[in-house]
């Protein structure tokens, strides 16, 4: 399978202030790939140079097999972006918006028109259509500006945080409509904070943090490297503690970790179910009642904490 | 299509786009409209008795001053448009696109100049009824109108260059006006430069504004009589000193704008 995006070492400077550096990335085609990290991380940055918007400061890449840097009108042909601040014009309606982007990418007239209206269906902003842009909200104004990344069917799209700011169900919606476009075999490159989304999107995902690669893999992987799952026991009493530790050092993998502040004891664990029915089972033996008891499957935000030793919204901000 | 058929069309498609603009939001139409108005009264009727022009009522001499002010400041919207798309994001999308490079410049300054031919034509009637006249014929009088629509162009492109250099639409909104006052004051706009202080004299008979009103007020028989044109160089020869004034500003502003818009989009 040939590699729709390639990234080698790609880096930009502002001044004394690097945005992005040595990044490299592989998207083979017919593949999603999340770019994950926290405000600042660099993924704009990243994909304004993918899409051709900036021009790296060291490295170099390859979308659809041609050079970014030495041909740009050529890979403006094969791409379609979605940027983090939807690029629509508030004084159109919906189909005067993307009428528009269809004639700039050169479709005549008539075939504009008809590309829009099925656009404007396909998104559910049928009846919206001849309201100016303005008047739409916020979830509707980010699945036209997806809507104009999509004009002329691009083997490779692009999309900066689409979800970023939206209410859940408008969530919901976008993350149907970019499934139902990677069912359709487009490439896609997905930055987000999200690390739920990139779980549920990505086929791979890249951990950024201040402009660095940090982690790459599948969400599985990722997880993976976290030990796997743990078994959590919450009990009423701080007394209670200690003895409840000594149960779960029996029942899991690992030494077992309390947390005072929670009143709670976590292990890792191999065996899932069996390990929290034996759990139960030896808890009750020694008279503690648990107020609660879980199994924790690890998600991207534990991978965040031990990649960087913050939690992923909590960084403090850098240049975008 | 050949490249030069597909810039055209990128051009116009963004003129259609800043054109739906004025559409949708009358109020800046409305105003434009009253602002040309207003001046050409207010001029007329305030000024009118104290400015001596001889030779010529002053109404006519005014209203080839007004129209050329009205004009440049007219051009003074590009650089609100542009600086307003650079900060909204659209020209992100715009330069996603394998579109021309320069539509979006050469789209903004042809939707704004449609904009001025159109004040042209509200101030045109107001001054008819106020009482000017162009007295050399329809010839003259439009090569007077495609002067005065070369010279508004021509500063829609200075106007470009400090929007695209600006940070924000509030900036732009004063930046991009108030050069003008002393530019179009410091002329033959409102007052012969024969009545201004003679150290002032040669800025305002060397001013563009003034080479253009004057070659208006020749091309329609709105000039005063003898001094009152000014002297030199500038006075006698108006029309091709206004015509090259404003292919000096074509030929250093359009290269700027188009180099600023790659560095400011490209930030």
């Amino acid at each position: 399978m040939a590699n729709a995006i390639i990234a080698e070492q790609l880096g930009k400077t502002y001044g004394s202030v690097t945005a992005v550096v040595g990044l490299d990335l592989v998207v083979p085609e017919g593949t999603v790939l999340g770019l994950l990290g926290p405000n600042g991380a660099g993924k704009t940055t990243t994909v304004r140079m993918l899409t051709t918007l900036i021009t790296p400061t060291s490295g170099r890449c390859e979308v659809g097999g041609i050079d970014v840097c030495a041909h740009p009108d050529k890979v403006r042909r094969i791409i379609g972006v979605s940027g983090q601040y939807a690029a629509v014009d508030d004084y159109l309606t919906g189909q005067e918006n993307l009428e528009m982007v269809g004639r700039l990418y050169h479709l005549g007239k008539r075939r504009a028109r008809q590309r829009a209206k099925e656009l404007l269906e396909q998104f559910e902003l049928t009846d919206a259509a001849d309201r100016p842009a303005k008047t739409y909200s916020g979830g509707m104004r980010r699945r036209l500006d997806l809507a104009g990344a999509l004009v002329v069917q691009p083997p490779v799209i692009f999309l900066d945080e689409p979800t970023t700011g939206l209410d859940p169900r408008s969530r919901l919606g976008m993350w149907g409509v970019i499934s139902d476009l990677v069912k359709a075999g487009s490439t896609l490159l997905l930055t987000t904070q999200y690390l739920e989304e990139a779980d549920r999107l990505c086929d791979d995902i890249v951990v950024i943090d201040h402009g660095r690669a940090i982690a790459q893999g599948t969400a599985a992987e990722l997880k993976g490297q976290m030990g796997g799952e743990k078994l959590a026991v919450a009990v009423g009493d701080r007394s209670e503690l200690v003895p409840a530790a000594d149960v779960l050092r029996s029942v899991g993998v690992d030494e077992p970790e309390i947390d005072e502040q929670a009143r709670e004891v976590t292990v890792h664990i191999e065996r899932g179910t069996a390990a929290l029915v034996e759990a139960v089972r030896k808890l009750d033996a020694a008279e503690i009642t648990p107020t609660n008891l879980e199994i924790r499957k690890p998600t991207l935000d534990d991978v965040f904490l031990t990649l960087t030793g913050q939690p992923a919204e909590e960084q403090p901000g850098g240049t975008q | 299509m050949s490249t030069a058929l597909e810039a055209a069309s990128d051009g116009w498609v963004v003129t259609k786009r800043n054109l739906l603009k004025i559409k949708r939001v009358p109020d800046l139409v409305i105003f434009s409209t009253i602002q040309p108005i207003m001046f050409v009264l207010l001029f007329a009727y305030v000024f009118g008795g104290a400015i001596a022009t001889p030779g010529i009522n002053y109404r006519e001499f005014l209203i080839p001053g007004i129209f050329v002010q009205t004009v440049a400041f007219g051009a003074g919207i590009t650089a609100i448009g542009l600086a307003d798309d650079l900060q909204k994001g659209i020209v992100d999308r715009f330069r996603s696109l394998p579109m021309s490079r320069g539509a979006v410049l050469f789209g903004r300054t042809s939707s704004d100049l449609i904009n001025n031919v159109f004040t042209v034509i509200v101030m045109s009637v107001t001054g008819v009824i106020v009482g000017w006249r162009i007295n050399e014929g329809f010839l003259r009088g439009v090569a007077g109108f495609a002067i005065l629509f070369l010279f508004a162009y021509a500063m829609s492109w200075i106007s470009a260059v400090i929007g695209l250099s600006v940070k924000s639409v509030e900036v732009a909104q004063s930046a991009g006006f108030i050069w003008m006052f002393p530019l179009t004051f410091l002329s033959n706009a409102f007052v012969p430069t024969s009545s201004l202080p003679s150290a002032l004299r040669p800025i305002a008979e060397w001013n563009p504004i003034s080479s253009v009103v004057l070659a208006l007020r020749e091309l329609w028989g709105n000039a005063p009589a003898g001094a009152a044109n000014g002297t030199g160089f500038p006075a006698q020869h108006p029309i091709w000193l206004a015509i090259g004034w404003c292919l000096l500003i074509l030929v250093i502003f359009v290269p700027l704008s188009i180099s600023r818009y790659r560095r400011a989009a490209s930030r």
